[in-house]
């Protein structure tokens, strides 16, 4: 991390209407690469925001920086009003030690591309396996609550199956349940459909579709499903080399976009469907 | 001598000798495993010291003889105020010699456990122990458990060199009896036998039965 003026950021957000993920001049670089060069976004709790760009534009890494899967290189991550990436010490922000990021983190849940389930457990048990090894829940309670969640993703009847037997869109829909069963404040969706064969992707995204109607989950979600970012965002950020090149409603973004790489970048993806 | 007299007179020898073989390579095995788990780990740890450490073990015991191991265990640390019985020093050196190669299996099965296995435990927020215990270690069992296979067959032939130190294994009452018999033929090819069906009808029945229930528990069967 490089020598920054911490005093310049606040030891917590204060304020009636604190954004539920505040990325304040977070840089990140692979060696002489710069992937976000000073991102500041806000997100407001219960906001449904969708990152879309073209590939190696830093989309991902957003996601994953909020999931401390990668390290920052400059600025301050907080969550809830917290610091996620630095930790108070004598009045400053320093780095935050791994008891602090876990503590955080425990608001952040998250669904790859890959879905990433465990291969070794059962649909219910990747689900209860984070409720009852990190949480403490009770094995009954745990298996009550993810039994419950793998119906509302449409899996109650694939409960005992191991990944291994289920499709693309089935494992895709056990993993959003097995996130949803640490109870996370923030839902993060790293491109959960573009790994899927396309008949299966409406399963997925009718999933997210009900989330979003139903629960007061803040929602940050990368895709390259331009209809489906359009249908259920209520804020679109267009990303290129590593800035927020152009954001704002979908109607605004979709519909009249002003920034030359935005008007580029959308008649690429509507040519190429 | 007939082989069935050879066996009538000297069988109950290489039946006694065959049950310490078969002791030693149970508790060699057992120390392997352990030593294997342990500076497997250690292999991986950021510390460098830790990590140094592993790394000196495993080049010493991959990198030297197991006999010359056995020799120090048994004739060397008394000298240090270290001393075992022959019986303990034997399963001890092999198992010690053994566990280097196997802390490699450990090392190379956890990483090659996909990267998204590891992110995903983080992301439901486990510790790095749970991380490891729970998700990545039951995966690394099943990606080592083949080599491992060979490296328990080498195991069970390495314990032949505790005849050395006088352990009355399988191949010390094969070298008595042939001294006083001079049948070397009778004798070292029933040894040969008795080591070559140990390993293909228990040793590796026993390892493909524990890798097809893993694989099965793994959901990959």
């Amino acid at each position: 991390m490089t020598t920054e003026d911490m005093s310049q950021y606040p030891l917590r957000l204060e304020g009636d209407n604190i954004p539920m993920v505040r990325f304040a001049n977070v840089r990140k670089s692979y060696g002489a690469l710069t992937v976000l060069d000073h991102l500041n976004l806000d997100i407001d709790m219960g906001e449904m925001v969708t990152i879309i760009g073209p590939s190696g534009s830093g989309k991902t890494t957003v996601l994953r920086m909020l999931m401390t899967l990668e390290t920052i290189n400059g600025g301050v991550i907080y969550v809830d009003g917290e610091p996620l990436t630095h930790m108070e010490k004598n009045g400053v922000l320093v780095p935050a030690n791994p008891a602090h990021i876990r503590r955080i983190r425990s608001k952040i849940g998250m669904c790859f591309q890959h879905f990433n389930l465990f291969p070794h457990m059962t649909a219910l048990q990747n689900c209860m396996e984070g409720p009852v090894q990190v949480l403490g829940m009770s094995k009954k309670e745990a298996e009550e609550r993810s039994l419950e969640l793998l119906d509302m993703v449409g899996m109650a009847d694939k409960a005992n199956q191991y990944p291994s037997r289920l499709s693309g869109g089935q494992q895709q829909r056990v993993a959003i349940a097995r996130a949803l069963a640490m109870r996370p404040k923030v839902m993060l969706f790293d491109e959960v459909t573009s790994a899927l064969d396309p008949e299966v992707i409406g399963e997925v995204t009718n999933v997210i579709r009900k989330l979003v109607d139903a629960h007061s989950l803040t929602m940050l979600m990368v895709t390259h499903q331009m209809g489906f970012a359009r249908d259920i965002s209520d804020r679109v950020c267009f990303f290129h080399s590593g800035v927020i090149a152009e954001q704002g409603s979908p109607a605004e973004l979709f519909g009249n976009p002003q920034n030359e790489r935005t008007k580029q970048f959308l008649n690429a993806v509507l040519e190429s469907n | 001598m007939s082989y069935i007299e050879f066996l009538q007179d000297y069988g109950g020898r290489m039946v006694d000798g065959s049950l310490i073989t078969l002791v030693q390579f149970v508790l060699a095995t057992v120390v392997s495993v352990l030593v294997a788990l342990t500076f497997g780990l250690m292999r991986l740890a950021s510390n460098p010291a830790v990590k140094g450490f592993a790394t000196v073990y495993v080049e010493i015991f991959r990198g030297t003889s197991l006999l010359v191991q056995l020799f120090w265990i048994f004739f060397v640390l008394p000298l240090f105020g270290i001393t075992m019985d022959k019986f303990t020093a034997g399963f001890i050196a092999v198992g010690l010699n053994m566990g280097a190669y196997g802390a490699e299996l450990v090392r190379g099965a956890i990483l090659a456990v996909p990267k998204g296995q590891w992110e995903a435990a983080k992301a439901i927020n486990m510790t790095p122990a749970q991380r490891m215990r729970r998700i990545i270690l039951p995966q690394a069992l099943v990606i080592m458990l083949p080599p491992w296979g060979n490296l328990v067959i080498e195991i069970l032939k390495g314990t032949a060199l505790v005849a050395l130190i006088s352990v009355t294994d399988l191949m010390f009452q094969a070298r008595q009896i042939n001294i006083s018999t001079f049948l070397s033929v009778q004798t070292f090819g029933t040894a040969l036998i008795i080591y070559y069906v140990f390993a293909r009808f228990c040793v590796t029945p026993f390892m493909r039965a524990v890798e097809r229930r893993m694989a099965f528990k793994i959901g990959r069967a």
